[in-house]
């Protein structure tokens, strides 16, 4: 028996309506009404303590890519951050498209990984939008949601049919919204600053037209679209719009397009250089009413990993792509909890119980008997970035040395503790 | 004022006192290139490597003249027998040509912001000769310096800038130049390479060429880069000069003394009837003789060399 109390702690459990001071308990891997035997205690007081947090959008680049990130060091990445599970999107090398590479991605998840590793499969063979991949199969090997995240499926007979075809398995489709043809060789966001440095614009259409896309492919399929990562405020108009009419679609920001305009590549910096790109303040203050007035559920990091060598290249060159993991629950307190965009609660909410259920994970609870898959939070902590100190294999951040506000002070996955401010990694066996 | 910067990277990073010390030391160049011996010996000693990554042939042999004419040893690199064909990237490329001690890297690239790039990682002085369609620094001084030599004093002189303004680094870097020391600048040219986000930069905007044309104290033509242009951007070359080529009939609308400008190459026939191009307006060949004198002051400048002190009208540009 390993038993545990966390002591003194405001738990604030969204999926049950709980927010109030108490001491919460754990036996073994699950969370417990009471304790018959003697536990270790933590003293939490003065922190919150909520279910362990999801993010439903990284990037651990394994298989094929371990020089940029690991799922272990990945996942440590994630603990660092305060999350106890991850999605990981399926642009791997290679590809995660069948049911073979959902195994090995399992596998090496249960061997090496801290935390809960969820991974995605493909919609289309070899991610190329040509074909569909294997669905049921890829369902069958454990996969959470579809998606070719990091191309979008320029086909729409093809989006049609994956919309409908993935309704048999009770998969959700999420998509990255852009288009090809108005996207192509953009480098940065298209306006004052792409004009002045003379880099290839991607313009707000090229998001915008695709979310527009989706939300008439979901209305006329039923099923269920998810629009990752967006950057552009008419995506916001349009996801309002589509959900008022009913239309089930949905919506995700991650970190940085919220505090970063386009503004930050004057300096030719490749950690500014992401897909979808930075846009403008404008598009910034679109986003955070969207997360306000609840048309953006989903809040994540597109934690994406690259080697320094890759991204020491001239701008056009270097890949898209940010790490997020580590600074995203920063981000999100300070500018959407301290600024009083969202309560505290419905952060937490929304990074656990919505995101479970976005994907049926079975986490984001402290209902007894749930996994004790736990976060805990200062809130009010200030804290400077500092790169060196990630757990991520990667260093490509552009939030080095950015002032942030509150963070996670401990990762318990399973009952064990993983990670915490005062130790770091506790444990990876 | 004392010249206190290792790079010339971008006329926009430049204060107005920076760039008409460029000028006026230009003009002291222009003397001496003007000698029957025409070599000085202010880099005596100092290596300049031309590192041209993308194709270009009057720049490149202006920078090489230049440097000869300041007595440097010249290295010149093009990227099609360069190792950038083994997949060497630009930045151990550089490194490598400093651990050679090269004074100056003389950069022509694809990318905006590689000559940024590579400043902040050598202690070389990097010259931006063109970073993709970000800017060309010692293109806009030339032409600037041209049009003073011409006009005078700029403050209020009214600039046009007719063509592919969307992809190009000249336009870019003129139009900061021409903004610094007081112009009116409108940019000329259709729709697709010419957008309205301009306007924030503080020049007028145009579609229409005949409607401006009359104003003109100088106009900047750009080649069309059909290398660079997509099928979507306009329709045919003949369209094209048709609605914004300069010629003979156009030309006559204009102001008589009105200065005919072009970075080259020309696409005679395209953005320029060919009569214009060689007509007494044009001031096309000047460019390229007074760019020598622009990249031997740059030079000076970068490698410590200080301001000359030179005669008043000089400085002002009054041979018109």
């Amino acid at each position: 028996m390993n038993a545990l109390v966390l002591k003194g702690g405001r738990v604030i459990d969204p999926s049950q309506g709980v927010d109030e001071k108490r001491d919460l308990y754990i036996c073994d891997s699950k969370v417990v009404r009471t304790l018959s035997e003697q536990p270790d205690v933590i003293d939490v007081s003065g922190k919150i303590v909520c279910p362990g947090l999801i993010d439903i959008h990284v990037h651990l680049r394994e298989p094929g890519q371990g020089a940029k990130e690991t799922i272990q060091t990945g996942s440590w990445s994630a603990a660092a951050g305060g999350f106890t599970s991850v999605v990981a999107m399926p642009n791997t090398n290679p590809v995660a498209d069948g049911p073979d590479t959902i195994a090995w991605i399992k596998q090496r998840a249960a061997q090496l990984a801290v935390v809960n590793v969820f991974p995605t499969g493909c919609i289309s063979k070899d991610m190329a939008g040509e074909f569909l991949s294997p669905i049921g199969q890829l369902k069958s090997a454990g996969v959470v949601a579809i998606t070719d995240d990091g191309k979008c499926i320029q086909n729409n007979d093809l989006m049609r049919r994956a919309l409908q075809y993935a309704t048999m398995f009770d998969l959700p489709i999420m998509d990255h919204c852009q288009d090809a043809d108005l996207s192509n060789g953009g480098v940065m966001n298209e306006g004052y600053w792409s004009t002045v440095l003379g880099l290839k614009g991607w313009p707000n259409i090229a998001e915008e037209i695709i979310v527009a896309r989706n939300a008439m492919l979901a209305e006329l399929t039923g099923a269920h679209i998810h629009c990752q990562h967006l950057s552009a405020a008419g995506s916001v108009r349009i996801l309002r719009q589509a959900k008022a009419r009913g239309i089930p679609i949905s919506g995700e920001i991650c970190a940085h397009h919220i505090v970063l305009t386009d503004e930050c590549l004057k300096t030719y910096d490749s950690n500014f250089k992401m897909n979808p790109p930075l846009r403008t303040q404008a598009d910034i203050d679109a986003l955070i009413e969207g997360v306000g007035d609840g048309t953006i559920e989903y809040l994540a990091s597109d934690h994406a990993p690259h080697c320094e060598f890759e991204k020491e290249v001239e701008l056009d060159d270097a890949p898209f792509g940010i790490l997020g993991l580590e600074t995203e629950v920063g981000i999100y307190l300070k500018y959407l909890v301290h600024a009083k965009i969202i309560s505290l609660h419905e952060m937490i909410r929304r990074m656990t119980i919505v995101a479970s259920d976005l994907c049926g994970l079975h986490k984001g609870t402290l209902k007894v008997g749930s996994d004790a898959d736990i976060t805990v939070l200062d809130p009010d902590l200030e804290w400077t970035v500092d790169k060196h100190q990630f757990l991520s294999k990667a260093r490509n951040t552009p939030f080095h040395e950015h002032q942030l506000k509150g963070r996670a002070t401990m990762t318990i996955v399973g009952g064990k503790i993983v990670w915490s401010l005062e130790n770091g990694l506790v444990s990876h066996s | 004022m004392k010249w206190a910067k290792k790079d010339l990277l971008a006329i926009s990073d430049l204060s107005s006192e920076e760039l008409l010390i460029l000028l006026d030391t230009t003009a002291s160049f222009k003397e001496i290139i003007s000698r029957a011996i025409k070599k000085v010996p202010s880099l005596r000693g100092k290596t300049v490597v031309n590192l041209f990554v993308e194709p270009s042939t009057r720049t490149r042999c202006s920078f090489e003249l230049a440097a000869q004419r300041l007595s440097a040893d010249v290295i010149s690199i093009e990227k099609s027998v360069s190792s950038f064909t083994k997949g060497e990237t630009l930045k151990d490329t550089a490194l490598n040509l400093q651990a050679l001690n090269a004074d100056f890297i003389i950069l022509r690239h694809k990318s905006p912001g590689a000559a940024l790039f590579l400043a902040e990682r050598l202690q070389a002085s990097v010259i931006n000769a063109g970073d993709g369609p970000h800017e060309h620094p010692t293109q806009a001084l030339l032409d600037v310096f041209t049009a003073r030599e011409k006009l005078g004093d700029l403050k209020g002189k009214h600039f046009i800038i007719l063509g592919d303004i969307l992809f190009s680094r000249v336009a870019r870097s003129n139009i900061w130049a021409l903004l610094k020391l007081g112009a009116r600048v409108t940019l000329v040219g259709p729709t697709t390479l010419l957008p309205e986000v301009f306007r924030e930069v503080g020049v007028d905007v145009c579609h229409n060429l005949d409607e401006v044309l009359p104003e003109a104290d100088a106009i900047n033509l750009l080649r069309i880069q059909q290398e660079r242009q997509q099928a979507t951007l306009f329709p045919s070359l003949g369209e094209y000069t048709k609605l914004f080529g300069l010629n003979m009939e156009r030309f006559k609308r204009c102001k008589p003394d009105v200065l005919i400008m072009h970075p080259g190459p020309i696409n005679r026939g395209v953005e320029i009837s060919s009569e214009l191009a060689d007509c007494e307006n044009s001031v096309i060949l000047d460019q390229v003789t007074n760019g020598l004198a622009v990249r031997m002051a740059v030079m000076f400048l970068l490698s410590g060399g200080q301001l000359p002190k030179i005669k008043e009208d000089a400085r002002k540009g009054t041979s018109k």
